[in-house]
């Protein structure tokens, strides 16, 4: 078997999709001037209630549906902490990472009754492209992708978008690297950032959900292994802007893709080390190619009207 | 160097302190204010402290209460374990003991680089190191038992050191945020010392699966009370938090480490190098999470075993917090999370309450004390609200307030922790 292949391609793709929805959740928030490191926090919370509304319902859309809600939920209150109550950004964002993963920790025996592991729910199945399916090799990339991988590069191209070619953009971004001159332009900064922090909270809870109901079809303690944490690696790495960011979650879904693979081609290689691999890439990344004064300028901030 | 100029010395460094905080603050209306503000918010006076300690803490249980109500637990009886289980007799109370002393070492670990203005949250990760590097020097070198012992310590030390130094490195000298950087190594350490106890791995016992040999009985940290669990690591905590204080508030390096922390751009003005004090401030920071982790191995289990650690480091960010970033009261915070921790069992079986509720908890107490200086806040405009002509605090008000000097990073949102980045770059 090759290690090169199509399938490759699409494990690559899964993998990478849910560091691409925390990104861009990050992205948000960091450009309009809050740093949000709760990301993993955000996404243990999604996938769980993304499994939990699947379960009640058997509808796998109203459980991503409810893990954006979730996340929008988790998103106001690092908001409420970091924008209205202007606590330590940092901190608090530890607080909800610490919440996130002993609360659904705590969750799923006390609903299921089961240690760890939630039982398997309805997932998002594969969405089946006509026409292009049939086609040889790359066929099988349109019959294994599902409707959230194609929303997903919606999403990017929508947030590259918005926060760069329209006005709504300008005034986020304007909030993020100077507060006072954006308020003193008659932007509601408070408003502003905390609208633009719940709103990464939901992206980073769908990146959960993306794990938990459409690669598996369960919640797992855990399950993120710092994919939240991946994301904020990509953002820096990408000196805040989407598309190099969106690369770098690529090169990390395809190292843990490789790491994967690698299983089954070369068992010699240990399994754990192989594993390690994204943490180490982006290690690296971090190491060699950042440059200097990338960051929004006035993200850590906080902002009070005097 | 005599204590007599050492005191002295840090008598002058408390004079720079409080010049470079006039400095930051020249400009601003009643900056007297605002320091008196910033070292309230702290907790400046120990009654303070106390009070919000014990407020955090009970807020943070009682949030959590419906939580065991909905997990079929009961409340009352709950609360009920939770002292029988932890202090209800001699052995419980040695246990909760020890489970104090690896929150009480790795959270005087979190605060030290706290102090600093960095925030390491790869405690945790180092703490594996640390624990991994005691198991295998304890298991592998054929020392004479004492000597063994000080040699696995120095090992932990050195090994939680090492995973910190490449985020110290990056921060210091290339300023990429540390939290990024410590979370990266802590996965890697995970998978390292998974894979170094695997079946494939070098240094995986013959008989106990994901664990290294086990280190001679003469080079374990003895037993301190006959019939339980508690071991000389707590001995070492103490010796441990005398140490820190003493370095942070009676040392030039300890004063410089806080000025840094307080105020990069004073620090660098005062002459002190802030990339050096970053390298050092997580290094130490490192080696005493290395300490934590060593402790467990050569004091509890008298090997390493894979995943050994429920999370001591990330629950050590709720200790530092909660006890102010100050020795004494993360030693306090220690035992109250150390009291959770050993209550979990006997929880668990008495009234339902699952372990990872004690993440929960210490979520929650992270979260009341990022909320302290808005609380406080809040506060002081109703007070301000009902005495409106209050005069400006004196100086002698200052005095008594920097006496105390207070841990920037958390009274002040606005500084240090969130522009250490910037800061260090400008340095560049």
């Amino acid at each position: 078997m090759s290690i090169l292949s199509m399938s490759l391609v699409i494990a690559a793709i899964h993998l990478a999709v849910p560091i691409i929805l925390p990104l861009l959740g990050g992205l948000i928030s960091e450009r309009s001037g809050v740093m949000n490191i709760a990301l993993e926090g955000m996404m243990l919370v999604g996938g769980l209630t993304a499994v939990v509304f699947s379960f009640l319902t058997g509808d796998p859309w109203l459980g991503l549906a409810a893990a954006a809600v979730s996340g929008l939920i988790s998103g106001a209150a690092l908001a409420l902490l970091t924008v209205t109550l202007r606590a330590n950004q940092v901190v608090a964002s530890t607080a909800i990472n610490l919440v996130g993963a002993g609360l659904t920790a705590a969750l799923v025996p006390i609903i299921w009754g089961t240690d760890g592991t939630t039982p398997s729910v309805a997932k998002i199945p594969p969405f089946v492209v006509p026409g292009l399916s049939e086609l040889p090799v790359v066929g099988q990339l349109f019959r294994e992708l599902t409707l959230v991988d194609y929303g997903t590069f919606v999403l990017v191209v929508g947030v590259w978008w918005v926060l760069f070619r329209t006005d709504t953009g300008l005034r986020l971004r304007a909030c993020g690297e100077s507060a006072e001159s954006a308020d003193s332009a008659g932007i509601d900064v408070v408003r502003t950032r905390f609208v633009a922090v719940a709103l990464s909270g939901a992206f980073a809870a769908l990146g959960g959900a993306y794990l938990s109901i459409v690669i598996l079809d369960a919640f797992q303690a855990g399950m993120t292994q710092g994919r939240g944490y991946l994301a904020l690696a990509a953002l820096v790495f990408g000196k805040w802007r989407v598309w190099p960011g969106v690369a770098a979650c690529v090169v990390f879904g395809l190292a843990d893709a490789l790491a994967l693979r690698s299983q089954i081609v070369a068992p010699d290689i240990p399994h754990d080390l192989l594993l390690a691999m994204p943490y180490i890439l982006a290690l690296v990344a971090l190491a060699t190619f950042v440059g200097k004064g990338t960051a929004p300028a006035a993200v850590g901030k906080e902002f009070a009207r005097a | 160097m005599s204590a007599r100029v050492s005191s002295r010395r840090t008598r002058i460094d408390e004079e720079l302190l409080r010049e470079s905080l006039e400095i930051n603050r020249r400009g601003h209306n009643g900056w007297r204010a605002e320091v008196l503000a910033r070292a309230a918010a702290a907790g400046g006076t120990a009654a303070g402290r106390i009070l919000s300690f014990v407020l955090t803490v009970l807020a943070a249980v009682i949030v959590s209460l419906p939580l065991v109500y909905l997990s079929g637990g009961d409340g009352a009886l709950a609360l009920d374990a939770l002292i029988a289980g932890s202090w209800g007799s001699p052995i419980a109370a040695a246990e909760t003991l020890v489970q104090t002393v690896p929150l009480l070492i790795s959270g005087l670990a979190v605060a030290l680089a706290f102090h600093a203005g960095l925030f390491n949250i790869g405690v945790e990760g180092q703490l594996v190191v640390g624990a991994l590097s005691a198991g295998i020097v304890g298991a592998t070198l054929p020392l004479p038992g004492p000597i063994l012992i000080v040699v696995c310590v120095a090992a932990g030390a050195a090994g939680g050191a090492l995973w910190a130094l490449i985020p110290a490195l990056l921060k210091a000298y290339r300023g990429v945020h540390e939290v990024v950087t410590t979370i990266m190594m802590n996965y890697i350490a995970f998978n390292l010392s998974t894979f170094l106890v695997s079946p494939s791995g070098p240094f995986v016992s013959s008989s106990q699966p994901s664990a290294t040999e086990k280190i001679p009985i003469e080079a374990r940290l003895p037993i301190l009370v006959p019939g339980t669990r508690l071991h000389a690591g707590l001995i070492l905590a103490i010796v441990l938090v005398i140490a820190v204080a003493w370095y942070l508030y009676r040392t030039p390096g300890g004063f410089s480490l806080r000025l840094t922390g307080a105020n990069p751009r004073a620090a660098r003005g005062a002459g002190i190098s802030v990339p050096q004090t970053i390298l050092r401030a997580m290094l130490l920071s490192g080696a005493l999470a290395g300490l934590a982790g060593a402790v467990q191995v050569l004091g509890l289990f008298g090997r390493y075993f894979d995943a050994f650690s429920p999370g001591y480091g990330f629950d050590a960010i709720a200790v530092a917090l909660l006890g102010a970033l100050s020795p004494v009261g993360i030693a306090a915070a220690a035992l109250f999370f150390g009291t959770l921790d050993s209550s979990a069992v006997y929880l668990q079986a008495q009234a339902g309450v699952s372990r990872e509720m004690v993440g929960v908890v210490s979520g929650l107490v992270v979260g009341f004390v990022a909320a302290q200086p808005a609380i406080l806040r809040l506060l002081r405009r109703l007070r301000a609200r009902k005495a409106r002509t209050r005069p400006n605090p004196s100086p002698d008000d200052l005095d008594r307030v920097l006496a105390t000097v207070v841990p920037v990073p958390l009274a002040d949102p606005d500084d240090a922790i969130s522009h250490g980045l910037a800061e260090t770059e400008a340095t560049r």
